[in-house]
């Protein structure tokens, strides 16, 4: 039997075993110098693991009596995870480097937030949730402040810290009142006990909160206040990594409780989640308008776009699943070239992050500058980038399920925000003349940015099948 | 030739992808390849389109030469053209070769420039052709894209203010359609043009936050459509960045814009909102008819007024697609027919106008109509060529200008008296603005010191024209050339709009009994 469970937990396994050999022979050996090998094969090691979970099985597999669920849509999340983390590592080991930043922690710390991700998209209990979320938190907040002597760094450690522990509070105190109402802290047991029109009071309330606990690690408005001064306080790598896969994570394992747990009683929580949405689709597009660092700029555009990812949820339906899916994977294919082309932001050598030094960016780097401008365009949902299409999927969504209020709100948000992704546009193409920022850049950068530039105009002839596979993950989901 | 629809299509997209890839440098050599390239890949395009044009049976009202592909999310490529497109395929494919040739002496990266106006064709020749909601929408709306770029790049002083306008206004107008278009989706379970065409939408009075809404589902579908044509037409009162992005854009801008991005919102609403929506549009019709109305008038007076020459321009365009916006929602043979014939003419009308003012502005860099005055001492063919076009802006009969305007006031006569009262006035004032201008521009003495020196027009300029010309003069004294070919289906839409709405009336009929 155990040996049955550790069949399906494998590759967990694999990845943190070999974080923790990292770990022994980081400190055992020259630290630092190995850090770049380290990177490397940390990130081919996700890569592998990414193919093998795609390919390994087709069925659900349960594990640890209903603790582990392995499933079409925890593979959907778990490759969605270990590809962007396995790209964002191998992005930020130049930049890191370079600027003597690179410690042998970064991808052990990095390979375990990954375990943690994994465990929260395939938990079916309240406990293996609350235990993959810790692990991806914990790893993360170290992460934060990674830079040790940037008093920026550390204080975005420090304010993730706190408010993350908030946040995990809040979780908890949810999961202790469903335990309390329901009787157990299994998913399945849980829907048995909430069925739509006898959710009691106490259970509802448990609901409630973990609900914040969750938006809190989307960042989703109103729980979203870290999200600009981490983004912008952390290494740009790093920030990079809370753009992507953890967002996926937290997305996945927001479906997996809302629907494994609360799937009969769609109607509670469904408003809730389309009040989220919203606000967060507008707040996300409205403070965006006065950032002028592009890594706050981003962290808005996130908060925007999990608004988004969340309009596909609140339909609580299998298409509002895949859509949501669809969104997190290009939202994250998005998200990886625009850091690359971030990364490659520097003057002298120095990291730039204020957009106004893009001046006539594109009359120096023609290439780079219109790989930024298809991915500006994707992120502001224009076709005919792929991030139309996510857009498209959605409103798709959402309106099948009547949500139509939401739908209208969602593309007028979409307007604002375009305000915001032109304006980058207009300093790379229309600007003045001003002080130059430096060319060429790393191989490897300019590499992630051509290439999610492809994507984002190649995607719209088939999204390169994702589509299939989202659709396969929302209907183990919601039946 | 099963796939000429996309050949014609993808041709100046291929040709704008091997500029972008193979051609390096900025050097003179640079700059003369690319504008060549352009214009070779602009002048194939249109010679292929001769294929469609030559190929097209009249007689047949369905959609022809039509593909028809799987794609994701269950939608389609299809594409096919009929009667009410096939014209505007042409006028695309005809504009673009003048609009390349009279931007040659552009002289700030060329290479885009060009890629630019290259992609900017093949999703103009999209939106006409497109036969599935997402692909027309796609198509759409990413022709944005470069001519955002091409103001906030190549434009005027004010530039930056004008391509944002430009790019907000009609991208708010257009996601509203998006969201309908998701409803539709939903409610007819396809997104295939002509079977949608074909479905009823629900048109039962329901009340929504309280206002009683007549017609229903198809009278909300209708608005949401409306707010992306009526932007992008432009209808008064959401005009105003038309002459905004008109003044800011460079003249070869200036051409696409008025002569074939305006006739999306027209081509728009005889495409969806006619033929989809007859009970919303027969609810709104009066409404759209009177803001018509409003649109010719106010905007006429508005141009009288104007200081520069081409927000002189951009008024008239928007006082003459005044005159669409009525001949459509008339809603019969002549007024439908006066529309299309109106938005093809003023396509080669308005774009010869800014050409006009492209070539004393290349010489003088100002659009001020003081700066000018006794133009016709020193440059008598220009002289001629603007008289020309400014007569045919006027709707002097002989000129294709009048035909249009003329079928479309007999249309909206037939349905609203006062409303094409009003308009006529309309016909009366663009006389006033236009023969205003060219006195102001062309006569009276030659006395101010800049303009001694001034030069006629360049063999390359007068080229530019000759089409131009050739087409306003052959559609004025033979308009058939036109309507022959967009009469059948023409006929056949306006045929199904009564038929539905006769139908719908017998619904509502039974259902109260």
């Amino acid at each position: 039997m155990i040996q049955a469970d550790l069949t399906v937990i494998l590759p967990e396994i694999v990845l943190a075993v070999s974080a923790m050999l990292a770990l022994l022979v980081g400190v055992y050996t020259t630290k630092d110098k190995l850090a770049p090998v380290l990177v490397w094969l940390t990130a081919a090691l996700m890569a592998v693991l990414a193919v093998w979970i795609a390919t390994r099985s087709s069925g659900t597999a349960i594990a640890f009596g209903g603790m582990f669920v392995d499933d079409a849509f925890s593979r959907f999340a778990k490759v969605a995870i270990l590809l962007s983390a396995a790209a964002v590592l191998v992005m930020s080991q130049d930049y890191m480097a370079r600027r003597q930043i690179l410690h042998f922690e970064y991808p052990v710390l990095v390979s375990l937030a990954a375990v943690g991700m994994m465990v929260m998209v395939s938990a079916g209990d309240l406990i293996a949730l609350y235990m993959g979320l810790e692990l991806q938190s914990l790893a993360l907040y170290v992460v934060a402040s990674l830079r040790r002597d940037s008093a920026r760094s550390t204080e975005a450690g420090l304010k993730y810290f706190v408010l993350g522990a908030l946040s995990s509070g809040l979780l908890l105190y949810g999961a202790s009142l469903v335990y309390g109402y329901a009787g157990t802290t299994l998913f399945s047991g849980i829907v048995q006990v909430a069925q739509h029109g006898e959710v009691s009071l106490g259970l509802l309330f448990g609901l409630i909160f973990l609900i914040s606990g969750l938006a809190f690690k989307v960042s989703a408005v109103p729980f979203h206040m870290w999200t600009p001064d981490v983004y912008e306080g952390s290494p740009t790598p790093v920030t990079a990594f809370f753009a992507t896969a953890p967002k996926v994570a937290a997305m996945a394992l927001f479906a997996r409780l809302l629907f494994d747990a609360f799937g009969n009683a769609v109607a509670d929580w469904s408003q809730v989640i389309a009040f989220l949405s919203l606000l967060s689709m507008f707040l996300g597009g409205v403070a965006a308008i006065g950032q002028r660092d592009i890594k706050r700029l981003m962290a808005y555009s996130s908060i925007a776009h999990m608004g988004y990812a969340m309009m596909g949820l609140a339909a609580g339906t299998a298409l509002g699943v895949q859509a949501m899916l669809v969104y997190m994977a290009i939202y994250v294919t998005m998200n990886v070239g625009t850091f690359a082309f971030i990364l490659m932001m520097s003057r002298d050598g120095r990291p730039v992050t204020d957009i106004t030094a893009l001046n006539m960016y594109a009359k120096r780097e023609p290439g780079k500058a219109l790989a930024m401008l298809v991915l500006l365009f994707s992120l502001a949902g224009v076709p005919p980038m792929l991030g139309f299409f996510a857009k498209l999927y959605v409103l798709r969504a959402a309106y099948e399920a009547g949500l139509i209020w939401l739908a209208v709100a969602g593309v007028v948000a979409s307007v604002i925000g375009a305000f915001y992704y032109l304006r980058i546009v207009y300093y790379m193409y229309f600007g003045e003349e001003g002080e130059e920022l430096d060319r060429g850049g790393s191989k490897v950068l300019w590499g992630f940015l051509m290439a999610s530039a492809a994507v984002m105009i190649l995607g719209i002839v088939n999204m390169f099948g994702v589509e299939g596979a989202a659709a396969a993950a929302a209907l183990v989901l919601v039946n | 030739m099963d796939n000429l629809l996309s050949i014609v299509t993808f041709i100046p997209a291929l040709a704008a992808l091997i500029l972008a890839v193979f051609l390096r440098g900025e050097d003179e050599a640079a700059q003369r390849n690319a504008k060549w390239a352009a214009l070779f890949a602009t002048t194939i395009t249109f010679l292929v389109s001769l294929g469609i044009l030559f190929g097209f049976d009249p007689e047949n009202t369905g959609f022809q030469f039509v593909e028809e592909a799987e794609w994701m999310m269950g939608l389609k490529y299809k594409m096919g053209v009929d009667g009410i497109s096939v014209l505007f395929v042409m006028l695309t494919t005809f504009i673009m070769p003048i609009t390349i040739l009279a931007s040659w002496e552009v002289k700030t990266r060329v290479k885009e420039y060009m890629i630019a106006f290259l992609l900017l064709e093949t999703l103009m020749l999209g939106v006409f052709m497109a036969l599935d909601l997402v692909l027309f929408y796609l198509f759409f709306e990413a022709g944005l894209i470069p001519m955002f770029l091409i103001i906030g790049i190549w434009g005027g002083a004010n530039r930056i203010y004008a391509s944002f306008k430009f790019f907000l206004y009609t991208f708010l107008g257009s996601v509203l359609m998006l969201v309908a278009m998701v409803g539709m989706y939903s409610d007819a379970g396809t997104t295939d043009i002509p079977t949608l065409m074909a479905h009823q939408f629900s048109f039962a009075d329901f009340e929504l936050l309280g206002i009683h809404v007549v017609g229903g589902m198809q009278t909300l579908l209708f608005l949401a459509f409306f707010a992306s044509f009526a932007v992008k037409m432009p209808m008064w009162p959401v005009h105003t960045w038309l002459p905004d992005a008109h003044v800011q854009a460079p003249t070869a801008g200036s051409v696409v814009l008025a002569a074939i991005l305006l006739k999306m919102g027209g081509y728009g609403f005889l495409r969806f909102s006619l033929p989809m929506f007859p009970v919303g549009s027969d609810v709104l019709a009066p409404l759209v008819l009177w803001m018509s109305a409003i649109a010719v008038v106010y905007t006429s007076l508005v141009a009288l007024v104007q200081e520069d020459m081409k927000k002189l321009i951009a008024y008239s365009s928007v006082a003459h697609m005044g005159f669409v916006t009525m001949g459509i929602f008339a809603a019969n043979q002549q007024g439908v027919d006066g529309a299309i014939f109106q938005m093809i003419s003023h396509g080669f009308i308005s774009a010869a106008l800014f050409l006009c003012v492209g070539v004393i502005y290349d010489r003088m860099h100002t659009r001020e109509i003081d700066a000018y005055g006794g133009l016709v001492n020193r440059m008598p063919a220009y002289a001629l060529v603007f008289m020309l076009f400014t007569m045919a802006n006027v709707g002097l009969p002989g000129t294709s200008g009048f035909v249009g305007e003329f079928l479309a006031l007999m249309g909206a006569f037939q349905v609203n008296t006062w409303v094409t009262a009003v308009a006529a006035l309309g016909v009366i004032f663009s006389a006033g603005y236009a023969l205003w201008l060219y006195r102001r521009v062309v006569f009276g003495d030659l006395i101010k010191e800049s303009l001694k020196t001034i030069s006629d027009m360049t063999w390359r300029e007068r080229v530019v024209f000759a089409p131009l010309i050739v087409m306003t003069l052959w559609l004025g004294v033979y308009p058939a050339l036109v309507t022959d070919i967009i009469g059948p289906s023409t006929a056949a839409l306006v045929e199904t709009y009564d038929q539905a709405l006769a139908a719908a009336e017998a619904a509502t009929q039974i259902a109260s009994q």
